[in-house]
């Protein structure tokens, strides 16, 4: 009678939580609807929402980049989608062992999970996790669940330091007190293992580039500032997005972002604000609309009286990629139209970095500061 | 001057001009010694109805100094034909100009009569020996043996030497001539000549033997003889002027009326009236004292009279069934083979029908140009392709329509050998050496024609085989990952694999058509078989029969007329 068993059914295995039987029931009638399309002779489908431009849309009132309702069909007996029907398929079985074992992994050790040859060949259900990464996000809005529900995360990425001490998973941490390296934000902020402790921070401070972020751990800015230092070390990963989220609604705390002068880096502070095309199903959770453009800003060239020596000449990729970005709804605003002609008028870009041709500390004492002071942002 | 001025002997004539008869070079002159002496052989065994069984020996008698320079070769060609009575073989082997397919209109191999005296002449003026002719009428009839030599000044035969030997042939003759030649392989190569005779003749048993010694056999592949062609009378569309004024000058006391209506095809004595009327020529007139203009008026008459077109029965083609039979011969490992033999059509009054075939794929190379062999009434042609119509034929044919390769303005590339056949009471060559159709525009359409009727057949094998294939392909990748999808399900499903794996490869066939395999009826939510099935989603549909297969009904489009229609 092994047919019953259903993924509800408790095995002698790890207890579940809710949670849990509610994603492994997801995931069931995923595979009962496949297999009943293949019995009766119908060509088996999935339905996932398509995961693109075509596909999203601004929320101008929650100030969010949110999903649409387009569709995508993928379908078993077509040779185009076949290969992706089967990964997905092992994707969710590989997550649906993981609850039931009560186990959370990376994405990375998803891919060699559900990584093999296929008999009979030298193709591998998997090549590189650059193909198993977009088959888990599939899954995600697929079955409309997190990742966190699938038990995955993503290698953490992003540092914090500052005046707040938070609980992880029972250990409570000092963030004042973690010396060079800072604090590596998880993968997974949720609130179940992740709780704020005690704040005396005024504001957050996001930088791009972690090596920025070492220069202001070191001259101790988040001391001198009062202030919560963190870095998105490029494109900010869910686990960082996430956490700021929380920083701004749950601490009602100001956040200022600081990124490089370039299409690229205003990007980045875009997907922070109101999040990204990809992973336009996760903005609820992740985006912040009220963070802050600290800069830098295009026009801090003329008014901080930067040397010649900062400017790097954009390249046709930079322009392609500003002209790109303009015509996205969510930088139709002025002021970020304004923003990127004037960088587009500049002809250069400018690095975090280039503020130490004026002296080393030059960032954390005076252009930082002076920012502030001024209420010099875009929001 | 007037001194200095002399008959000019035929014989004579041709020693200085051997060039127009296919003597031009040593490797020329071996491969038509070979080939007047085996159409002679052919034409003889067919119009006697003996099934052809031919020897042919090519001896290097003489080594050359250096390799590709002229040796000395001994041809030797023998057949099963009837023989020839002795009192004829000095006339038929020795005398330029005599023959039996000169005066009449009948599809034959050879034309004129010159050829294998011409050969015979060749091998005296390099060699200085005798053409040897062996022969034997019947059975229990003496075999003779004859020597020949040509009197170039008279154009007379001359008996070097006359006996009776032994000859364990019932009936045939050989022919043997030696001469300077080169031995040469390829496309002008006596072996392609060869090669390219049995596929013409799927009903001649061959056997060779090249200057190496290597012996090749054919057995016949068809013991059918063809149909023997019908002499015709000549049409009044094709006659020209100067045969007209010969026909009236021959025609004893007869009234023009009589000879029109005597001595041409489809020419009843209405029409010969109004002939003579449209000419305004009596048609009381004795017809020899037709003179001048009034020939030229019968002449231009004739040309536009409204008569039937000739009989399609003087035409003999070899045969769609046939042609694929031969051309099995030479490529027997093709994958697909093709042919289309058109309905007779006329040109200039004469009667003609165009024949094509193809070989593809299978040992032929893939990455060259077509293989195209060029035949006129069963005899290859191997020189001029440039300045053939049946070469420009298939250069004109939009081979790309057929799922080939074709640079532009030239053949079509792949592995594909290309045979055409152009049969005709008299074919229309560019020179007297017949090595070229000449372009004639209704010529050029029927070959066309035939050509593009192939090719659809060939297209539609091409089509029909890549969708084989892709269907092939596209079950290969369901089939890799059913196990991998079905093991998921039962992983997730907590089920045995196989309840999951089942359903998969049951609507499989669904969603891949194999031609030999097919789609297996799917069944609705209520359980009964669904009325028809989707094509596969990311496939094109099958094409249909309609699209690929135009049936080939006698009347198709083109200038080229219709026989036993009025014209």
């Amino acid at each position: 009678m092994a047919a019953k068993k259903t993924a509800g059914n408790k095995t002698g295995k790890t207890q579940k939580t809710d949670r849990d039987a509610h994603t492994l029931a997801k995931i069931d009638r995923l595979a009962r609807d496949v297999l009943s399309q293949a019995t009766k002779g119908t060509n088996p489908a999935l339905e996932i929402r398509t995961r693109g431009l075509s596909n999203v849309s601004f929320n101008t009132k929650r100030r969010i980049i949110e999903l649409g309702d387009k569709t995508q069909s993928r379908e078993f007996f077509n040779t185009a989608m076949a290969r992706k029907f089967m990964q997905t398929l092992l994707v969710a079985s590989g997550c649906k062992k993981l609850i039931d074992q009560g186990k959370t992994v990376s994405i990375r050790q998803m891919f060699y999970m559900t990584k093999h040859t296929l008999a009979g060949s030298t193709e591998n259900t998997f090549e590189d996790q650059s193909e198993s990464d977009p088959i888990i996000e599939d899954l995600e809005v697929g079955i409309d669940a997190l990742r966190e529900e699938l038990h995955l995360f993503a290698n953490k990425r992003g540092l914090v330091v500052g005046k707040l001490t938070v609980n992880d998973a029972g250990d409570t941490i000092d963030l004042a007190h973690m010396g060079r390296g800072g604090w590596g934000i998880p993968s997974i902020c949720e609130a179940d293992q992740l709780k704020f402790v005690k704040n005396s921070a005024e504001f957050v401070l996001l930088v791009e580039k972690q090596a920025v972020w070492l220069r202001l751990n070191e001259d101790r800015f988040w001391e001198k500032n009062n202030c919560i230092l963190m870095t998105s070390e490029g494109q900010a990963a869910r686990g960082a997005r996430r956490f700021l989220q929380r920083l701004a609604t749950e601490l009602k705390l100001p956040i200022y972002i600081l990124v490089d002068n370039d299409p690229w880096g205003l990007y980045i502070y875009s997907v922070l604000k109101q999040g990204s095309i990809n992973l336009a199903y996760e903005s609820m959770r992740m985006a912040v609309p009220g963070v802050r453009f600290l800069g830098m800003s295009a026009s801090d060239y003329k008014k901080f009286k930067m040397p010649k020596a900062a400017e790097i000449k954009l390249t046709k990729e930079d322009i392609a990629r500003a002209e790109q970005m303009r015509a996205y709804p969510w930088f139709k605003d002025g002021k970020w139209q304004r923003e990127i002609q004037v960088t587009i008028d500049n002809g250069f870009k400018m690095e975090l970095d280039s503020l130490l041709t004026k002296s080393i500390t030059f960032m954390a004492e005076e252009y930082i500061p002076k920012k502030l002071r001024d209420r010099d942002y875009l929001q | 001057m007037a001194s200095r001025q002399r008959e000019i002997s035929v014989s004579e004539f041709f020693t200085k001009n051997r060039h127009l008869l296919g003597f031009d070079n040593p490797a020329k002159a071996l491969l038509t010694t070979v080939k007047e002496a085996v159409d002679n052989s052919l034409d003889a065994c067919e119009e006697a109805g003996i099934l052809p069984d031919l020897l042919i020996e090519i001896t290097e008698v003489q080594a050359a100094p250096s390799p590709n320079q002229p040796s000395r070769f001994r041809v030797a060609v023998e057949d099963n034909g009837p023989g020839i009575v002795k009192p004829q073989i000095p006339k038929i082997f020795a005398k330029l100009l005599y023959g039996s397919k000169f005066h009449r209109l009948k599809q034959s191999r050879g034309q004129q009569g010159i050829g294998i005296s011409a050969a015979g002449l060749y091998g005296q003026l390099t060699t200085g020996k005798p053409v040897v002719i062996i022969s034997k009428t019947g059975k229990g009839r003496p075999a003779f043996k004859i020597d020949l030599r040509i009197d170039t000044k008279r154009n007379q035969p001359d008996v070097v030497k006359d006996e009776t030997a032994e000859w364990d042939k019932e009936h045939g003759t050989r022919v043997e001539i030696e001469l300077v030649g080169v031995w040469r392989g390829g496309r002008t190569g006596v072996q392609e000549y060869l090669e390219q005779t049995v596929v013409a003749n799927p009903h001649l048993a061959l056997t060779w033997v090249s200057p190496k010694g290597e012996r090749f056999e054919f057995p016949r592949v068809s013991s059918e003889l063809p149909r023997e062609a019908q002499e015709i009378k000549p049409h009044p569309h094709g006659v020209e002027l100067g045969m007209l004024h010969m026909m009236m000058q021959d025609s004893g006391k007869k009234t023009v009326k009589q000879v029109l209506v005597d001595d041409f095809s489809r020419v009843s004595p209405a029409v010969a009236q109004q002939v003579c009327d449209m000419a305004k020529v009596s048609p009381r007139m004795v017809a020899e004292k037709l003179h001048g203009d009034e020939l030229d008026r019968l002449h231009k008459a004739l040309g536009q009279v409204r008569v039937m077109a000739p009989p399609a029965t003087a035409v003999v083609p070899i045969g769609e069934t046939l042609l694929i039979e031969g051309l099995k011969r030479r490529f027997p490992k093709a994958e697909f083979y093709a042919s289309t033999t058109r309905p007779p059509k006329v040109y200039r009054g004469n009667p003609f029908v165009v024949e094509a075939a193809l070989a593809y794929g299978g040992d032929l190379p893939a990455e060259e140009p077509a293989d195209i062999m060029r035949f006129a009434n069963r005899v290859p042609l191997q020189y001029q392709p440039k300045a053939c119509a049946i070469s420009e034929s298939v250069y004109q044919t939009k081979w790309r329509n057929y799922e080939l390769q074709q640079p532009k303005g030239s053949l079509p590339i792949g592995p594909l050998a290309i045979v055409v056949h152009l049969a005709s009471v008299w074919v229309p060559f560019t020179s007297e050496a017949k090595e070229a159709v000449a372009h004639y525009d209704e010529l050029l359409d029927e070959l066309k024609l035939a050509l593009q009727e192939c090719g659809r057949k060939l297209a539609s094998h091409l089509r029909a085989r890549a969708h084989e294939q892709r269907e092939s392909m596209r079950r290969g990748v369901f089939e890799k990952y059913i196990p991998e999808v079905a093991q998921a399900l039962a992983e997730i499903l907590g089920v045995p694999k196989d309840r999951t794996e089942k359903p998969f490869y049951k609507t499989l066939p669904s969603f891949v058509r194999l031609a030999d395999d097919p789609p297996a009826p799917r069944e609705d939510r209520n359980g009964k078989a669904a009325p028809s099935i989707p094509p596969p989603p990311d496939s094109a549909p099958p094409p249909s029969p309609a699209t690929t297969a135009p049936a080939t009904t006698g009347k198709q489009q083109g200038k080229g007329k219709q026989l036993s229609l009025l014209e």
